[in-house]
This record gives structure tokens, C-alpha cells and sequence, in this order.
């Protein structure tokens, strides 16, 4: 699969996301802004939940650009430790399951998961969920 | 200049839809009952303010109203257009330059949410293709944090928009003016989780003008001296949670926007929190006016809890808030929104509030917008 966007993701079997670090700050964001202020810094795989809610209408496309189908995703933030609180989509959990403090682990997912040639975006699931 | 800046002139066209009415129209039709309601001709205007998001260019409206020369500057803000055209408009006055002048703002909005390009916003296109730019999103996770933070539930805010629809039926201009049972909001389809699609507005139409003057010229024009004693615009503070954020800093989302600007019209109007008798505060959803209580200063953290179900909030509370039912149910026109809480605070300290009147004869009265990037205005009037 293809990633949705060019430096968002390291190119490891294990993708970790690709923050920016500031040079004189320290501070970690994500995405990595362009420019020289920030330099690529790839982010932990683990963190724990922040916030979450359920995504449960189509967005809008443009700029929405996944299939016509729509099936409700939960979204929520996630709180990497000593780095930054990412926004990301969750996955391989039952809505009800879903509570603030959670052990997430980053995985990747197809944008459209019954197209043949999808987009990869990333999310995270219950740390320990592969094993 | 000497004295305040006073409100002599209030108009609005009715919130919700309108079709075959254009935006720009509504805001015409505004401008016509505001300068009736001053008892002044358009050609005494001396210059204008405007602001619409998606209804096209606000000074073309001379063309409406009449080619006077009139100064008209264009404002757009994002949600704050209606607090940065009354800002500027009072800055003008006050400078000394003018004596009378007006604010407008219109707006005419598609059905459905609001679906912003993230090229707009200084953010990468993958962050709009993945299903991330989306207001109500943000809305729903930051209301989940402070619901988990500070022990607010969920009936909290299915009370919230119950009040809302409750006192929009005494208001002519809101849109939804049924009232909704507490357990028809809590039961109903679920937008973003906590939410229900009675909890969050819906984009709209509707437009909105004022009319400001000096003290001395509003005084020549016989109205009920309604100062304006702040107004104040804002945006966003390192660490904050704002809408359309990839990430926040660990530890960030306690200061906001709105808390700094908050702060500063109090201190312009030389006031605090307890001496405020209505407000009203950007309610886009439910938890808005749940945390905006808190983020204006109004109470701490938390209490909103207990108000609510006290009914601390309601007409006939100790701080009404969204006498005429704020965004829940009027809607939000960007353009119009918040100079609809200007209109409705003069309603009330005028006491012309029919069946949403505050008791009490009203002297003081706040408004509060919010809205993305993280911007924020405020306004303080006095009578």
C-alpha cells in the first residue's frame, strides 16, 4: 500500500509516525512542518489515550478522500510519553471498550479497507493486540 | 473622544433558512431595521464594517442600500468576524474620527457541516483525505477530556440544550423554536460521541447589524445610552487545543483563547465575572457553553455541573446565559453569529425580552464567540 503522504511515516516493518523536534525549543509537534526550524523526529509507538469520540457521519469530500461507504470510526488523541498528543484514528476495538488511559500501540490501515490499491493512513490499537 | 462608544441602532434577519433570500440580502434587510431602529438614514453612516464567511463581499451591499461613498471595510475572521467588525468599528469611533458608524454581518451556509480545506488552515492535504478536518470531532474530543477531567456528565449537557430550545421560543429571530425533552436530546442520533445531533448547531443563514455612535451623538439621538465598555479579540496561546489540531502539547489545553480574551474585557471594562447579569457564550455544541462558562471565568472548573442542575443559567437563574437559545438554536451563520449575541445583550438591557426577558432590569451583559483556528472574541456592554 501506499502512504497517504511522503514523510509521514518511518520506513521500518514497524512504522513509527515522523514528528518534528524543534532545535531550539525541544518541543516535539506532529506532523513535521517544513522548513529548517524543526527537524524529523520519529515518534514512540506507544502512548495512552487522551480523548476519543466516535466519527459517525461521512466527512464531506472534498477534502475527505475515503470510499463512498462509510462505516463509523472512533477518533480520538493520543499522549505519547515526553513527546506530543497525536490525533489519530483508533482501530481493532469495540466502541464500548474505549476509555481515556488505555494502552495504545500505532498500527497502519487501509483508508479504503475494500479497494485493491488503497491509501495506508495510520492508528492505533490496543497495545498488544497483534499478540 | 470623550464617554463610551453606545449601541444607538440594533437590526437582524431571522436565523435559520431562508430560501430564494440571498445572504448578502439578510444582511441588508438587518441593515434596514437597524437604521429604522436608530432613526437614521443610510446616508448618515459614516463608515461600515463587514463580515461574511461564504456569502460573498459585504461592501457590495452600497450598491443595495445606496452609493453614498461610504467607507466599507471587509472583515474576515472566521467566527471572530463579527466581534473583529465591532472591535473596529468602536476603534474608529473612539479614535475620534467618526461619530457614527455601523457593524454587519451576514451569512448563507450549505446544509450539512461545515467542510473546510486544510490549505486554508496551514495543514497538509493528507490531514483532510484521512477524515481528521472535521469541527465536530474536535468539538467531541475536547468535551470528552474535560468531562473526564472535571466529572461533567452527560445529562449536563442534554440540560444545556434543553434550556436552549426552551428559550428560543420566546426570541423571533432563532430558528428552532420547539421545545426538545431532555430525553429526546440524550436519545437522539448520535453525531460525535458524546453528542447527539440535538447537541451541536447546525451552519445556517441569517444576518445582523448595529449601529454605534459616540455618547455625544447618541445622545443627540435620544436613544437609551447602551455602552459598549469592551470588546476584545483574541487567538490562540502556546499549548492550547484548538480546532483542527494534528497534536497538542503534553499538558496543553488549559489556556485558551477565549481565557485571554476574556481576561482583557474585564480589565477594559474595569468589571469581574460576578458583576455580569446575562450572557451569552459560544454554544456551537452543548459542552461549549459548558466550558466556556468556565474559560470566561464565570465559575470554576467543574461547578457547571451543579449549575445546571440547579438551573443557575435559566432566564430566571443568577447568570442567564443564551437567553435566546445562542447557536443550539439559532444556528450559525459565521458571518452574523456573534454580532447576534450583541443584538440579543441590547434586547435585554432595553428589557424589550417579551417572554426571554431577564428580570431584574439588567445593567451589565457579556458575549463570547470561539471558533477555529482558535480565535475568540468578547464584548462587554453596560446601560
Amino acid at each position: 500500500m501506499r502512504d497517504i503522504a511522503e514523510g509521514l511515516f518511518t520506513d521500518e516493518v514497524s512504522p513509527r509516525l515522523i514528528g518534528g523536534r524543534d532545535r531550539e525549543s525541544g518541543r516535539i509537534v506532529f506532523p513535521c512542518p517544513p522548513g529548517d526550524r524543526f527537524e524529523a523526529w520519529p515518534l514512540s509507538r506507544e502512548g495512552t489515550l487522551w480523548s476519543f469520540t466516535i466519527q459517525r457521519y461521512r466527512p464531506k469530500t472534498p477534502p475527505y478522500a475515503g470510499p463512498d461507504a462509510f462505516r463509523p470510526w472512533p477518533v480520538g488523541y493520543v499522549e505519547l510519553p515526553g513527546e506530543t498528543i497525536v490525533e489519530a484514528r483508533l482501530t481493532n476495538v469495540d466502541f464500548d471498550a474505549i476509555h481515556i488511559g488505555m494502552p495504545l500501540e500505532l498500527t497502519m490501515i487501509a483508508l479504503d479497507p475494500n479497494a485493491d490499491e488503497s491509501v495506508r493512513i495510520h492508528a492505533f490499537q490496543p497495545k498488544g493486540f497483534a499478540a | 473622544m470623550s464617554g463610551d462608544v453606545c449601541i444607538v441602532g440594533i437590526g437582524i434577519h431571522p436565523f435559520g433558512r431562508t430560501d430564494g433570500v440571498s445572504g448578502l440580502d439578510q444582511g441588508v434587510n438587518a441593515v434596514r431595521h437597524a437604521l429604522g431602529d436608530a432613526g437614521i438614514e443610510w446616508g448618515d453612516v459614516q463608515f461600515a464594517y463587514g463580515g461574511s464567511d461564504s456569502a460573498g463581499n459585504p461592501d457590495t451591499m452600497v450598491e443595495r442600500l445606496g452609493l453614498t461613498g461610504v467607507q466599507f471595510i471587509n472583515v474576515r475572521n472566521g467566527c471572530a468576524a463579527g466581534g473583529s467588525s465591532l472591535f473596529s468599528t468602536q476603534m474608529a469611533i473612539k479614535s475620534g474620527e467618526f461619530e457614527i458608524g455601523m457593524a454587519v454581518g451576514f451569512d448563507k451556509h450549505p446544509r450539512g457541516a461545515f467542510n473546510a480545506l486544510p490549505s486554508e488552515y496551514n495543514l497538509p492535504d493528507w490531514y483532510g483525505e484521512a477524515g481528521y478536518m472535521i469541527t465536530t470531532q474536535f468539538f467531541a474530543n475536547k468535551i470528552t477530556r474535560y468531562m473526564h477531567e472535571h466529572g461533567i456528565s452527560r445529562t449536563t449537557l442534554g440540560r444545556v440544550a434543553e434550556k436552549a430550545f426552551r428559550n428560543a421560543v420566546h426570541a423571533p429571530h432563532a430558528w428552532r423554536r420547539e421545545p426538545v425533552s431532555l430525553e429526546d436530546i440524550l436519545n437522539g442520533a448520535m453525531v460525535s460521541d458524546p453528542y447527539s445531533k440535538y447537541m451541536f448547531c447546525s451552519p445556517a443563514e441569517g444576518g445582523v447589524a448595529l449601529i454605534l455612535a459616540s455618547e455625544k451623538k447618541a445622545r443627540e439621538l435620544g436613544k437609551p445610552l447602551i455602552r459598549l465598555k469592551a470588546a476584545a479579540m483574541r487567538t490562540r496561546p502556546p499549548a492550547s487545543f484548538e480546532v483542527f489540531a494534528p497534536c497538542i502539547d503534553i499538558g496543553g489545553g488549559k489556556a485558551t483563547a477565549t481565557r485571554i480574551a476574556s481576561a482583557d474585557a474585564f480589565r477594559m471594562a474595569g468589571i469581574g465575572p460576578e458583576d455580569i447579569a446575562v450572557a451569552q457564550l459560544q454554544d456551537t455544541e452543548a459542552g461549549a457553553e459548558v466550558m466556556h462558562m468556565a474559560e470566561n471565568g464565570f465559575c470554576a472548573d467543574g461547578e457547571q455541573e451543579a449549575w445546571l442542575a440547579e438551573g443557575r443559567t435559566e432566564i430566571g437563574g443568577a447568570l442567564p446565559v443564551n437567553t435566546d437559545g445562542g447557536c443550539l438554536a439559532c444556528g450559525e451563520p459565521i458571518g452574523a453569529s456573534g454580532l447576534r449575541q450583541v443584538y440579543e445583550n441590547v434586547v435585554q438591557l432595553r428589557g424589550d425580552g417579551g417572554g426571554r426577558q431577564v428580570p431584574g432590569n439588567p445593567k451589565t451583559a457579556y458575549t463570547h464567540v470561539y471558533g477555529a483556528p482558535g480565535v475568540s472574541a468578547v464584548t462587554i456592554l453596560e446601560r
